[in-house]
């Protein structure tokens, strides 16, 4: 396996070293390192070394969805956002409820090789909320299946969300759920709200997450399980969870960029390029987003990644799909959001888009330090960068990026999964 | 003014120019034989109706008959995913065939809006059509809004400073929408009367007051327009019963009697005779429900001449 000599890079933006890559682990960190001969060399330059990130929610559409993403593209789109690994949810179709299934996801995303691709698998049958799917089967095939969600859909009958709770204790494995309780959101088009009611959009409460959560949290405590709160976009929902953190409950949630950095003050156009569930929030809702992430109350950030034809956002707001492309963006936004606002330093960054989420699913080789004899898996950011998103650049098959035209600060140099580059300057190295 | 699509969008000047050529418009067609201006001669203007809809459709196509405009009437089902053509592609092609005007109702909110910004990306020989919202979902319906105005100004002689009182179901209204925004832009109180769950969280933001108990609010106002109780738009369990609504919200002669002399009473129709309105107080002197009517083909043919009389370059 070739080397890979990073010169003068700042790890967690720490003061500039060199770094030698060899076998696909870090093999020497140090000042004025010597290039083993054959290597690849990147002169960082004060650029930012952090481990690969790792996203827990993306939709990579493939079996069934390929006219918006496959693996291929998702995984490229991936590596250019500077991450190394990513979990594909189950709402493909066929659902990815099955050993067969997950385990086509996994050697897809094995054979394209840009990321580690880890299927999510179905909580209930065909996402249908009514029985268990087999987890144990798919926890315990090649693909090794570490979380489980019906994202898209809320596993809301409570025996049911107990049930798989419970179950996932002996598999150990965690139990992502999408929190929306469905009888609190009928037609449910925006934030419930005073756009909404202007709009004339019905309303999706942040009570029906905030119910769901706190629900959530209870079953899990009693089960001693281990509960995931996806795409986290309420203040209330961060009030519920704190609270169960403090009472030792095992829980851990994430937040997408884009809860984090808009709101629904930009629906007013109705383009639904910006119809994303759950919704746009209030500006007191991204601004509790960002303090709970940056106080560790929310673990992680995760896309949602969630590529669309443009005929599901080419019409009207009530007719179009829910959700947008992440995968390029998070960083920028991140950035954006987090570190020029000060509420996140680089070690805190890579806690949220790296450490955390490599926890919270229990992967060995991901989210690790950049120490001597740790995985060479990482990611170079320029900082000081600037770029603007341009949805026809972007790798996904579908364009749906609410960031359209936006210029957004920093950018990813380069990704490095075990030692091979992945992605370098804003190219994918296939 | 080049599309119509809320009535947000009217300052207190051009709503008042579309109120008094309204006004003009009919006062020259008053007593006419023949009931023809030649104002939109070679003008093409499709009503595109995703929605049932009687009144709206009719008033539009004769406000714009007798201006001598060429009406067309187009009507479409389902959603554009779920079946059939898009309405982006319908509305590419109304566009290239050369329609002028597009009146539009949609169930979608929004829609309206949608269509003018396509327009605007649609690459033609000729201007995009002008777009005017006929109702869109439970967004707005401004050209109601507009008829609504132009009758009370009839009965009232003035619109500035007098307390209307909006009731019933404000949640699924676009006619409540559209309402509070020109009458308060005309200088008018509204005041919202209905139970709190037929109001959309939110509301406390409209530039109005609200209220829940209608008996209380009667004796200040100059004008009471009851909204329809949209049947079936409810996902059940907004209230109670019919009977309860009734008890405290319809509009009975009981609480006819209870508004000042002068105070009129409006309903967008179609009216549900006993649940929301009592017959009497419907068909009553008080009621201006007809003129309602009467109004709606004035007002739109003032929209569709502000929008489509002139020169080109006027337009632009």
């Amino acid at each position: 396996m070739s080397s890979i000599l990073i010169k003068s890079a700042r790890p967690y933006g720490d003061d500039p070293v060199d770094v030698v890559l060899r076998d696909g682990v870090i093999a020497e960190v140090g000042n004025r390192l010597a290039a083993p001969s054959g290597a690849e060399v990147i002169d960082a330059d004060g650029l930012i070394a952090l481990p690969g990130f790792v996203d827990l929610h993306t939709h990579l559409r493939e079996p069934g969805g390929e006219d918006a993403e496959t693996i291929e593209t998702g995984s490229a789109a991936a590596a250019l956002g500077g991450f190394t690994c990513v979990f594909a949810m189950p709402n493909t179709d066929p659902v990815a409820d099955s050993a067969v299934v997950v385990e086509y996801v996994y050697r897809r995303g094995r054979e394209v090789g840009l990321v580690d691709v880890h299927p999510v698998g179905a909580v209930t049958v065909g996402l249908a909320g009514e029985r268990l799917a087999e987890l144990g089967t798919m926890a315990s095939c090649p693909a090794g299946v570490r979380m489980f969600s019906d994202d898209g859909k809320c596993v809301h009958d409570p025996l049911l969300m107990r049930r798989a709770l419970e179950y996932a204790t002996a598999l150990d494995v965690v139990i992502a759920q999408h929190a929306e309780d469905p009888r609190l959101t009928g037609g449910a088009q925006a934030h419930e709200g005073a756009v909404a009611a202007r709009l004339g959009l019905t309303g999706w409460p942040a009570t029906a997450e905030e119910t769901i959560v706190a629900r959530d949290c209870a079953l899990a405590r009693e089960a001693g399980a281990a509960l995931h709160v996806c795409h986290v976009s309420s203040a209330h929902t961060v009030a519920v969870l704190r609270a169960a953190k403090a009472a030792g409950i095992h829980v851990s949630a994430e937040v997408t960029p884009h809860h984090l950095l808009l709101t629904d003050a930009v629906l007013s156009s109705y383009d639904p390029i910006n119809k994303v569930n759950p919704p746009l929030r209030t500006g007191a809702d991204t601004a509790a987003m960002r303090a709970a992430l940056a106080e560790g109350v929310i673990d992680c950030v995760a896309t949602d990644h969630a590529p669309h034809p443009p005929e599901a956002k080419d019409c009207e707001w009530a007719a179009a799909r829910s959700g947008m492309l992440g995968l390029q963006t998070a960083l920028s936004v991140l950035v954006h959001t987090m570190v020029e606002s000060g509420l996140l330093d680089w070690r805190g960054m890579a806690r949220v888009l790296s450490e955390r989420p490599a926890q919270i699913a229990g992967l060995a080789d991901q989210g690790r330090p950049l120490e001597v004899g740790e995985p060479a898996t990482l990611t170079l950011i320029d900082p000081d960068a600037a770029w603007t998103v341009r949805s026809d650049r972007l790798a996904s098959v579908a364009t749906n990026t609410p960031y359209e035209g936006m210029r957004l600060p920093a950018r990813v140099v380069a990704t490095v999964l075990r030692g091979r580059v992945t992605a370098r300057d804003g190219e994918v190295r296939w | 003014m080049r599309h119509l699509i809320s009535t947000a969008d009217l300052d207190a000047i051009s709503a008042n120019l579309l109120l008094d050529t309204a006004e003009r418009l009919k006062q020259a067609l008053l007593g006419r034989e023949v009931r023809k201006l030649p104002t939109l001669r070679g003008r093409t203007v499709v009503t595109l109706f995703y929605e049932d809809s009687t009144r709206t459709r009719v008033s539009f196509e004769i406000a714009g008959k007798w201006m001598s405009a060429d009406v067309i009437n187009v009507s479409a089902r389902g959603s554009s995913v779920a079946k059939g053509e898009s309405l982006r592609d319908t509305a590419a092609t109304l566009a290239a065939a050369g329609a002028d005007c597009v009146i539009i109702r949609h169930p979608a909110s929004g829609a309206a809006q949608r269509l003018v910004d396509w327009g605007g990306s649609i690459n033609l020989a000729q201007r995009a059509p002008s777009v005017v919202n006929a109702g869109d979902g439970i967004h707005e319906h401004p050209t109601q809004a507009l008829l609504d105005a132009a009758t009370l100004r009839e009965r009232l002689g003035s619109i500035a400073g007098r307390r209307i009182g909006i009731v019933g179901d404000v949640l699924h209204s676009r006619v409540a929408r559209s309402n509070v925004f020109l009458l308060t832009t005309l200088g008018a109180e509204v005041v919202l009367i209905a139970p709190p769950t037929l109001l959309p969280v939110g509301v406390a933001d409209w530039p109005c007051q609200v209220g829940h108990h209608l008996d209380a609010e009667l004796a200040g106002l100059d004008a009471v327009m009851m909204l329809r109780v949209q049947a079936e738009r409810m996902r059940g369990g907004f209230f109670p019963s019919a009977r309860e609504y009734s008890i405290g919200y319809a509009l009975t002669q009981r609480r006819l009697d209870m508004l000042p002399e002068h105070a009129v009473v409006l309903h967008p129709g179609p009216m549900v005779r006993g649940m929301e309105i009592a017959s009497l107080v419907a068909d009553s002197p008080r009621s201006a429900v007809l003129e309602q009517v009467r109004n709606g083909v004035h007002v739109r043919m003032a929209v569709l001449y502000h929008l489509l009389a002139g020169a080109p370059e006027d337009r632009g």
